[in-house]
């Protein structure tokens, strides 16, 4: 484990946390935000008939590192009578909010930011954040459409909680565990033994469980999607409608935090659903590191599969935003309120009958 | 204890990604609910009819072109025929298949616009930029007729500027090959989307009867199930030859009148365009473009109301001769405009997303609601 190797090193239990909890951030969410915009913007030129950025670097690779250069060096325009300390705070806590999120997300057997037995309610818990920051972000502009961004950001990412902890729950009672390495560890094996199939346990339930997992996947896939704001539920910050909702009078750096943040969410939200049904960051097909019975090589691989499936679903979010119109807000509310709900409700007994059972 | 709410105002436009150009909506909301819009209009205003009174006909064909921009040739075609029935000029038969084909690819063009940016409107970036790839083969067939590829000055009073491209006919018939399954690519994308249609269905319904009590024409009049269209029922030019039908409205999928209605109008009207693009340039006789272009044009003292077919609706011209090169008064009825006109009314109880997706679904073009 990389604690007991940091421990050994420094010699302060301190300082090895320090650096443990802060490795997420610098080997992950930051290359990764680099890579995503980059991702993004070919991805979605490629589904629209277009090259995307071609001139900075082969292909426009290095595209993102001029975008943040240029952004850095962009003068932080304040509008008048603003909120200074909370239109200040907003975009630090929306960026805290979704970081603090990584702590928990197990990338690999051997690493962790921090292994907290209450995992994955802690990652629901503290992604609750954002609301504030972007309602605190949306009320200190002193802008309309912020405010109008802000009331329907915090409106949507509330409402679809509520399905997101139903299915958590579920998933809860089956692997008995809210701790998210445990759960990884608990699908081991291969393929077949990952939730969506019914879990490792052989036998009927594990048949009756498939349709249910199937369907509560999709449960969370979507609320997921909807607390990220992400297309089709990208209403706080529907430009054809209220410009850049909650983040319209941000510029410069502040506007790259709310930035950073959205594609840290992304691969957030892909974490949880592949940890959760998905078998973390197990191998479906076996390990090379035990067919050459290398034990360091194993970590490496399991880093490469969860970050393999977490990459899969960013491009499925990305997927059906150059896809799909945007919903209404009436219309994303009665979704979440009279389909998800409900449904995620009677998942939620059906699992209990069965785990009784 | 009941809490103390108060309406608020929101200034959307004059810059603002959707307002199609430069309009101010004051939208007075209570929460997301609308209680009342008043456009302001005018950001564009270029005093068109003013001007053309100091200029001579011939000069005021490329005003024309910047009225509603994205269908400059039917902008010129009209204003062209309008002084020609003044004049009483007959046009070569070329001359008139010539211009048919230009004024149904500047349809399907200018349609195409709408519809790509009513999809992004709604949320969906890709068929926009679907619609302008399309869009682009048809401006290329104009660059190649004229050398412009927005304002053309094409359309001249008895003629056209000069004759087709050699291998127009050839590209023409490509561009069609092409467009036929980009077009039904389209409709899997985005018509008969899901979330599109329960975006768009039932919303800023438009009765029949309402259309016509404020003049509204175009697709958005055919859209509430009234027949009309002055290329059957006004034919000019050589509209009657052609086998083509009027598309009108059923409420497919809510009531007859809403948004989707209007927008299914526009992917109807293209596939007519289509037929009638290729009907004539089968058609198309040989013979001279500019033989009967006047040297001067000094219309006979009188007036004269024309009117044609513009994608947006009627565009018609009163023109007030006295005899001299200058015309005493131009008059532009512009559709745009007469359009805009019911927009107020039929946001009213609808939520903000829907002011944006029924000002799309009424496809204004600000240049020509200014002049």
């Amino acid at each position: 484990m990389i604690y007991d190797w940091l421990y050994n090193l420094t010699g302060s239990e301190m300082i090895a946390i320090g650096i443990q909890s802060l490795l997420p951030l610098y080997l992950f969410i930051l290359p990764f935000a680099l890579v995503a915009v980059l991702l993004e913007r070919k991805v979605a030129a490629h589904m629209q008939d277009r090259l995307g950025p071609m001139r900075v670097g082969y292909h426009g690779l290095l595209q993102t590192i001029a975008d943040i250069l240029k952004l850095l060096q962009k003068e932080d325009t304040v509008a008048a009578d603003i909120d200074k300390k909370f239109f200040d705070l907003s975009p630090l806590l929306v960026f805290a909010g979704s970081y603090a999120a990584f702590a928990a997300i197990p990338f690999s057997g051997a690493f962790m930011g921090s292994n907290i037995d209450l995992g994955i309610i802690y990652i629901i818990a503290v992604t609750g954040l954002v609301v504030a920051g972007i309602l605190m972000g949306g009320w200190a502009s002193n802008n309309k459409y912020s405010l109008l961004g802000a009331m329907r950001a915090a409106a949507q990412i509330i409402s679809f909680e509520i399905p997101t902890l139903l299915i958590v729950i579920t998933v809860i009672m089956i692997t008995g565990t809210m701790n998210l390495y445990t759960m990884s560890e608990w699908q081991t094996g291969y393929f077949w033994n990952w939730l969506i199939m019914g879990g490792p346990d052989l036998g009927i339930t594990k048949i009756l469980f498939i349709p249910l997992m199937v369907i509560s996947f999709l449960i969370i896939f979507l609320s997921t999607l909807a607390e990220v704001n992400r297309t089709p539920f990208d209403i706080p910050e529907a430009e054809s409608e209220i410009v850049a909702g909650y983040h319209t009078e941000y510029s410069g750096m502040k506007f790259a935090m709310f930035f950073l943040a959205e594609y840290a969410n992304m691969f957030a939200v892909s974490a949880i659903v592949s940890a959760l049904f998905f078998g973390g960051y197990q191998s479906p097909f076996g390990y090379l590191g035990n067919l050459l019975e290398i034990s360091w090589l194993i970590p490496i691989e399991q880093f490469f599969w969860f970050t393999a499936k977490g990459v899969f679903f960013v491009l499925v979010q990305m997927w059906l935003r150059w896809t799909l119109p945007r919903f209404r807000v009436d219309q994303l509310m009665s979704f979440c309120w009279k389909y998800l709900i409900p449904i995620s409700f009677v998942i939620l007994l059906l699992v209990g009958l069965i785990t009784v059972l | 204890m009941a809490l103390k709410t108060e309406e608020m105002v929101l200034n959307m436009g004059p810059q603002h990604p959707s307002t199609h150009g430069v309009l101010r909506l004051e939208l007075v909301i209570e929460g997301e609910i609308i209680k009342n819009v008043t456009p302001h209009i005018g950001y564009l205003h270029r005093c068109f009819e003013k001007h053309c009174e100091v200029m001579t006909y011939p000069q005021i064909i490329p005003y024309t072109d910047r009225m509603d921009y994205l269908a400059s040739m039917c902008n010129e075609f009209g204003y062209v025929v309008a002084v020609e029935r003044l004049m009483g000029i007959e046009v070569p038969e070329r001359v008139e298949y010539i211009r048919v084909i230009m004024a149904e690819l500047q349809r399907i063009a200018s349609h195409l616009v709408a519809i790509g940016t009513y999809g992004a409107d709604i949320g969906a970036f890709t068929p926009f930029l679907f619609c302008f790839r399309d869009r682009e083969k048809i401006l290329n067939l104009f660059e190649i007729t004229c050398g412009a590829r927005l304002l053309y000055n094409y359309i001249w009073i008895g003629g056209v500027m000069h004759d087709l491209h050699p291998d127009f006919i050839r590209l023409t018939k490509e561009f069609i090959k092409e467009f036929r399954p980009n077009l039904k690519e389209l409709n899997d994308l985005l018509t008969f989307n899901q979330i599109f249609i329960d975006r768009t269905a039932n919303v800023g319904i438009l009765p029949a009867e309402t259309a016509i009590n404020y003049g509204i024409t175009g697709p958005n009049l055919r859209a509430s199930g009234v027949n009309w269209d002055l290329r059957i029922n006004d034919p000019y030019s050589i509209y009657d030859r052609f086998d083509f039908k009027i598309p009108v409205g059923k409420g497919e999928n809510g009531t007859v009148g809403d948004c989707w209605n209007r927008y299914y109008m526009r992917i109807l009207e293209m596939e007519e365009s289509l037929k009638i693009v290729e009907q004539a340039i089968n058609q198309i006789p040989d013979g001279d473009v500019s033989s009967a272009i006047p040297k001067r044009v000094k219309p006979p003292a009188g007036q004269i109301y024309s009117r044609v077919e513009n994608p947006r609706g009627e565009l018609g011209y009163f023109i007030v001769s006295d005899g001299s090169v200058n015309p005493t008064r131009i008059k532009v009825r512009a559709p745009s405009f007469v359009n805009m006109v019911v927009f107020g009314e039929l946001c009213k109880g609808h939520m903000v997303a829907d002011v944006v997706a029924i000002l799309g679904s009424i496809d204004i073009v600000l240049g020509e609601i200014d002049r």
